[in-house]
């Protein structure tokens, strides 16, 4: 079963991860690669990608002739997704732990980010057999 | 045309030598790990050279040699290490000449690979994607497109589930009798997952993918010529053919699901039922009644009624009666529930649900909720059927599955509104039994 894994923000969380020192970037940056090299050694990995920062995000719907309708004033409360995995694994319960692992990732100081991840199920094309 | 032919020729040569290949390897150099690997690249290599070149005189041969000098490159490297590292005498006895490897080559190779692969201290993804790769022939991007993960992964999946085989220490040799008896059931289970994932996801985008449905027929049917006197393993290949049998059906020209009661049944594959029935009756003959034979049984009852209201729904309740002696579990009461909703009313259905709410192996499950729904619907209660038709649609993982029972709740809420205008009889539903039962 495949699920995705989010990391998001407030626009303050990515003004305040601008500021880290850079033994702090740099810790932080090794904890994502070892894990990424986690996930494809033990063989859960399907995809992940980062997200360009939030500042240039905009809200688009198209408008009356069908033409886009831009918008870019976001409240402060507003979460944005940063960056996310899919990982392919047998259980709930593994998706769980590979996201408290990513939780983990260091923040200021080095100290464990405990950062809250989404864990959500992707859909298949599956039916159940039901057997 | 005559090209695709031919490849498929080549395709089905390949994927039944590569078991017998891989066996001669792995007993002549007692190294499973690097035959198996030393076998794919010759695999990759034939799918590369054969459509090109033509298929050589001896198919066999030639993928022995080629495996057979992927497997002496190794063992000279790991020598190479080995005297590096220790100062190892080099050990000659261990490069064997290729050309005789070929008189190694036992057709019981595939039964001892497949007890191997699919050893229960093995994950079920690990075991499918070896069995597929090891006993199937298939090849790391196949498998890794038939599930849908980059090919490194697949390609890290198998090589650590080679490796922990190994630390496990099994050995390349048929399992005796009793130990076969008791590890069939693990090799029958991988065998009917790699089924059920190739049948309940060949739908739409999905038909580009590697049919592994019929791989899993395949591998059972020589499974079944190995050893043709076990009941169950009979039992699970008329269980696959009678099912796949409907595939054709089962699917709408948008990909919608159709129940089984709105399938078109001439689409149905009688070369497939008749097979089906026959493996069954066999089977059936020889007293031991296990769960694949029921299975089968009740897909044979389903596959027999020419319309769906000739259904024996009686026979059907009575084998799931004595499935739920062989081999109880929530899904079985479940669908036991439904064949009872039909015999006896949808308000004995409900009851038998009821016991499952609180079943901790179900708990959240979308198929409770279909169920329910299905069975409220046909006892009136439209409201409460919508209801739990939309709670199944949030719980359901598969998106065929959620526009399905989507639809049903959308249905019932039209007719139900409709009904409050005029009186418009409610067209009634469907069979409670999914499609996919």
């Amino acid at each position: 079963m495949k699920y995705i894994l989010m990391m998001s923000g407030k626009k303050s969380d990515f003004e305040g991860y601008a500021k880290w020192s850079k033994q702090d970037l740099q810790a932080n940056v090794a904890f994502m690669r070892a894990f990424s090299k986690e996930l494809k050694d033990s063989g859960v990995f399907v995809a992940t990608e980062g997200l360009a920062w939030p500042s240039e995000a905009k809200l688009v719907r198209a408008g009356k002739d069908g033409e886009p309708i831009t918008d870019g004033v976001f409240p402060e409360s507003k979460e944005f997704l940063a960056g996310y995995w899919i990982i392919d694994v047998e259980s709930p319960d593994q998706a769980y732990k590979i996201a408290a692992r990513v939780s983990q990732a260091p923040g200021p100081a080095g100290k464990p980010g405990n950062m809250t991840i989404e864990v959500r199920q992707v859909l298949s094309s599956h039916t159940d057999l039901g057997l | 045309m005559a090209e695709q032919v031919f490849d498929i020729q080549i395709e089905r040569l390949l994927r039944e030598l590569a078991p017998l290949v891989l066996g001669a390897l792995a007993r002549r150099f007692r190294d499973f790990v690097a035959a198996e690997d030393a076998v794919q690249e010759a695999m990759i290599a034939a799918f590369t050279q054969w459509p090109r070149e033509g298929i050589p005189d001896n198919p066999r041969g030639w993928l022995i040699q080629v495996a057979s000098r992927r497997m002496t490159d190794h063992v000279r490297s790991e020598i190479a290490r080995r005297e590096r590292e220790t100062a190892v005498a080099r050990d000659a006895e261990t490069i064997a000449p290729a050309v005789d490897i070929e008189s190694d080559m036992d057709p019981d190779d595939t039964l001892i690979l497949l007890f191997m692969c699919c050893h229960p201290a093995l994950t079920s993804s690990s075991a499918i994607a070896l069995t597929l790769r090891a006993v199937g022939g298939l090849t790391t991007a196949e498998i890794a497109n038939a599930f849908l993960v980059p090919e490194a992964t697949m390609a890290q999946r198998i090589s650590r589930t080679k490796q922990n085989i190994k630390s496990s220490g099994v050995s390349f040799r048929l399992p005796s009798p009793e130990e076969r008896a008791e590890r069939l059931p693990a090799v029958l289970h991988v065998l009917y997952l790699i089924f059920n994932e190739g049948y309940a996801s060949s739908i739409g985008a999905q038909l580009q993918r590697l049919d592994l449905a019929r791989e899993a027929i395949r591998l059972t049917r020589s499974m079944k010529n190995f050893l043709p006197q076990d009941a169950e393993v009979a039992g699970l290949l008329a269980l696959m053919l009678l099912t796949d049998a409907r595939r054709a059906a089962r699917t709408g020209p948008d990909d919608q699901l159709i129940p089984l009661d709105k399938q078109d049944r001439a689409l149905w594959d009688r070369s497939e039922i008749s097979e089906g029935i026959e493996l069954l009756s066999a089977a059936l003959a020889k007293g031991a009644v296990g769960l694949y034979q029921l299975q089968a049984a009740i897909a044979a009852v389903h596959d027999q009624a020419a319309r769906a209201e000739e259904t024996d729904w009686p026979q059907i309740l009575a084998l799931y009666e004595l499935l739920k002696r062989v081999s109880p579990g929530p899904m079985v009461t479940l669908n036991h529930a439904i064949a009872a909703a039909m015999v006896h009313g949808p308000a004995k259905g409900l009851e038998l649900l009821r016991p499952l709410d609180s079943d901790s192996r179900l708990a959240g499950h979308y198929r409770l909720d279909a169920v329910r729904a299905h069975l409220l619907e046909m006892s009136g209660d439209y409201e409460s059927a919508i209801k739990h038709y939309r709670i199944a649609a949030g719980r359901t993982t598969s998106i065929p599955e959620q526009n399905y029972l989507m639809t049903q709740a959308a249905r019932l809420d039209d007719n139900t509104k409709d009904a409050d205008k005029k009186t418009v009889p409610r067209t009634h539903g469907h069979n409670p039994e999914p499609e996919t039962l």
